[in-house]
């Protein structure tokens, strides 16, 4: 058997640690297997539909951009697995405690601050929820982006936590992010508790997934997809690497997270239906 | 409510406030699967709940209108037990429970602690309780932080002297000396504490302070040797090479044996002689200050060896060897520096009279006999017959330490 290859995206130096140890640990249960870093997800989508890798560890929106690209090749690609904690994440849009807005419309003509272009939790979602709630960005309200890591599709928290310096700030009305980032920035002091209110929040959606490429055959993705599923939260070899990654558990990949993320990128412009990029300079 | 679940009310506490440390006390208090009804009037309580629960393996759900004030039922997962699966008891926190190896991925945990399976391997060399222990080191350890002193206030640094210039300089001689003693004392323990797993806590305790009662001593002695004149002596190449032999001894055991018990056993006899023989009250003082001390790392050292012996049979013959190595490595070398023997006669003798220094002599004689004596009487304590106590005592350095 040869190598599994897995892309996964460098968007921190743990990356090398947690995949590292997950390799040692593959292998150690005869999985060859290994890996190579992307410095974004979009080659990382590209090379995977491409047949360059074998797997990806790909953010949602890779993951959709990655099933527009596939169709367009006529190749298959399929879900793996994700993190228990990939799924049903929600973002919310948040507001100063003492601002003068009831409501969301009470947004129109205001600016809102969100994270960096590609970010699915601090600006698409966020932005088309409030699209479906009756304001359009850009036109109903000014949109102060915060582009941090672009490429890495919000992985790099530092956009949505600008958005946040934004709104206490003053730079902003509101400021959107996902719900655990709300939660990390009230305990980092940034968002002081009780200084917010939340406007809004988004339904539920699901975040990254384990991607198989069209050159994974059924067994030797079956068998990664078993390996994944049976680490243990009770092992120490992998508990470590598991914290690092923010997870207890793998869970099956499912499909049924992402349609609103689709419909954002529809409605923002940011790919095309066979997933060429047609947001206007966006650049990795 | 539903029942079964365990009620938990947040009050207006949010979770960026520490609403989780109630409800994750809350949780433990279910098994795996089991739940609690969650009520709070924090208006982010619902995107926080989710977001943490998320986090940390557990289930949430909105809990049924006709439940309010309940606002989410918490179902709990089962990755916090999960991650004690594989913890165990580093020993107990009692002396007499420590283990008899420490595995090294207990590392740096407190004895007695519960040490989560799979942290870092720190690569301690000692790892044997009886390579280092002795039940001694709970007791001396306390004695010893009980006597700690202050080199500042202990000694009377401003009493009223001055000695005839040859009897201060054979002061500052010996005070020289004592110098280059005392940071070989200080350099072992440190070097040999570093060896030893933090899992026998009360040999590193005590290690510690016997490297800090070496700090002292320096520092006495230096500060004794300058009082009057601001000059130290001299240090022979032969003394240095005596005490360089004994930083190479690499096994705790054996170097604890040349240092504590013969070194330092020696130093007991001389400090007794400096006491006695010291012509001035601050050189008198610290004598006894640092005698009191050595007493006490000549204690550990024998406590470890005879709980060694009492286990290991063989170590008697490493012992003999170890001081018969020294002995050869030692043998082409000067041994005592000659201005220190001179010294410490005058010092007894007190004038350059003959029939003083004749006492003087004397009682330099003598001191080496009482050196002797003390050697021989360790030796015999640690289970060596009389006549080869005798001989091994005759094998040590000229250089006293």
């Amino acid at each position: 058997m040869s190598d599994l290859l897995l892309g996964a995206v460098a968007y921190d130096p743990k990356v090398v640690t947690i995949w590292s140890g997950f390799r040692t640990w593959l292998l150690s249960r005869n999985l060859p297997f290994d890996f190579v870093l992307y410095a974004h997800y979009e080659r990382q989508a590209e090379d995977l539909v491409a047949g360059r890798i074998d797997a990806a560890w790909h953010s949602p929106l890779a993951w959709l951009r990655t099933r527009r690209l596939a169709r367009a090749a006529g190749v298959e690609v399929r879900p793996l697995v994700m993190r228990d904690t990939d799924r049903d994440l929600t973002s919310v849009v948040v507001v100063r405690a003492d601002a003068p807005v009831a409501t969301v419309a009470d947004l129109k003509g205001e600016t809102v601050a969100v994270g960096a272009a590609d970010s699915p939790q601090a600006t698409l979602l966020p932005l088309h929820h409030l699209g479906e709630l009756g304001l359009v960005a850009g036109v109903d309200f000014h949109v102060l982006r915060h582009d941090t890591g672009v490429g890495l599709h919000g992985d790099h928290l530092g956009g949505e936590r600008d958005a946040a310096r934004a709104l206490m700030a003053g730079e902003a009305t509101a400021a959107c992010m996902v719900d655990a980032g709300h939660l990390l920035f009230g305990r980092e002091g940034i968002l002081p508790p009780g200084a917010t209110r939340l406007l809004t929040r988004t339904a539920p959606y699901d975040h990254c997934v384990l991607a198989a490429g069209p050159t994974l055959g059924p067994e030797r993705g079956e068998r990664l997809t078993e390996l994944l599923l049976s680490m243990s939260y009770a092992d120490p070899e992998v508990r470590h690497l598991l914290d690092l990654e923010g997870l207890t558990r793998w869970l099956p990949g499912r499909e049924s997270g992402f349609a609103r993320l689709g419909a954002a990128i529809d409605a923002l412009g940011l790919y095309d239906a066979d997933g060429r990029i047609t947001a206007d300079g966006h650049r990795p | 409510m539903t029942p079964g679940a365990v009620p938990l009310d947040l009050a207006g506490l949010g979770f960026e406030q520490g609403a989780h440390l109630l409800l994750r006390r809350a949780l433990e208090r279910v098994p795996p699967g089991g739940r609690v009804a969650v009520r709070g009037t924090d208006p982010a309580l619902p995107a926080h709940l989710a977001a943490w629960c998320r986090h940390e393996g557990h289930t949430v759900r909105p809990a049924p209108p006709g439940e309010a004030p309940v606002r989410a039922h918490v179902r709990r997962g089962d990755a916090a037990p999960a991650r004690w699966a594989g913890a165990e008891r580093a020993g107990g926190p009692e002396p007499g429970r420590a283990a008899g190896r420490a595995p090294l991925h207990w590392g740096l945990a407190a004895r007695g602690a519960l040490v989560e399976a799979g942290g870092p391997v720190v690569p301690f060399t000692l790892t044997e309780r009886d390579q280092v222990w002795t039940d001694l080191a709970p007791r001396l350890y306390r004695q010893a932080a009980a006597a700690q002193w202050d080199p500042l206030t202990a000694v009377p640094w401003e009493a009223d002297f001055t000695l005839p210039d040859e009897v201060e300089a054979a002061v500052v001689q010996v005070m020289t000396y004592l110098v280059e003693n005392e940071q070989a004392a200080l350099v072992i323990p440190a070097r040999l504490l570093v060896q030893v797993h933090p899992h026998f806590r009360e040999v590193l305790q005590l290690l510690a302070v016997q490297a800090a009662d070496e700090a002292r001593h320096v520092e006495v002695f230096t500060r004794r040797a300058l009082l009057k004149d601001g000059r130290m002596g001299t240090s022979s190449a032969g003394g240095r090479a005596s005490l360089a032999s004994l930083l190479t001894e690499p096994e705790f055991s054996l170097a604890s044996f040349l240092l504590s018990v013969l070194g330092e056993g020696s130093f007991l006899a001389l400090l007794s002689f400096l006491e006695r023989h010291a012509p001035d009250p601050v050189t008198r003082r610290i004598s006894r200050l640092v005698h009191q001390d050595e007493a006490r790392h000549v204690a550990f050292g024998m406590g470890h060896l005879e709980h060694r012996a009492g286990v290991d049979p063989r170590l008697r013959g490493r012992l003999r060897a170890a001081v018969e190595r020294r002995h050869d490595a030692l043998a082409g070398t000067a041994g005592l520096n000659r201005d220190v023997s001179d010294a410490l006669v005058l010092l007894a003798a007190g004038s350059w009279e003959p029939a003083a220094i004749a006492r003087g002599w004397h009682a330099v004689q003598r001191l080496q006999a009482e050196m002797d004596q003390g050697r021989r009487h360790r030796l015999t304590r640690l289970g060596f017959p009389d006549d080869e106590a005798a001989a091994l005592s005759a094998l040590h350095t000229r250089n006293f330490m």
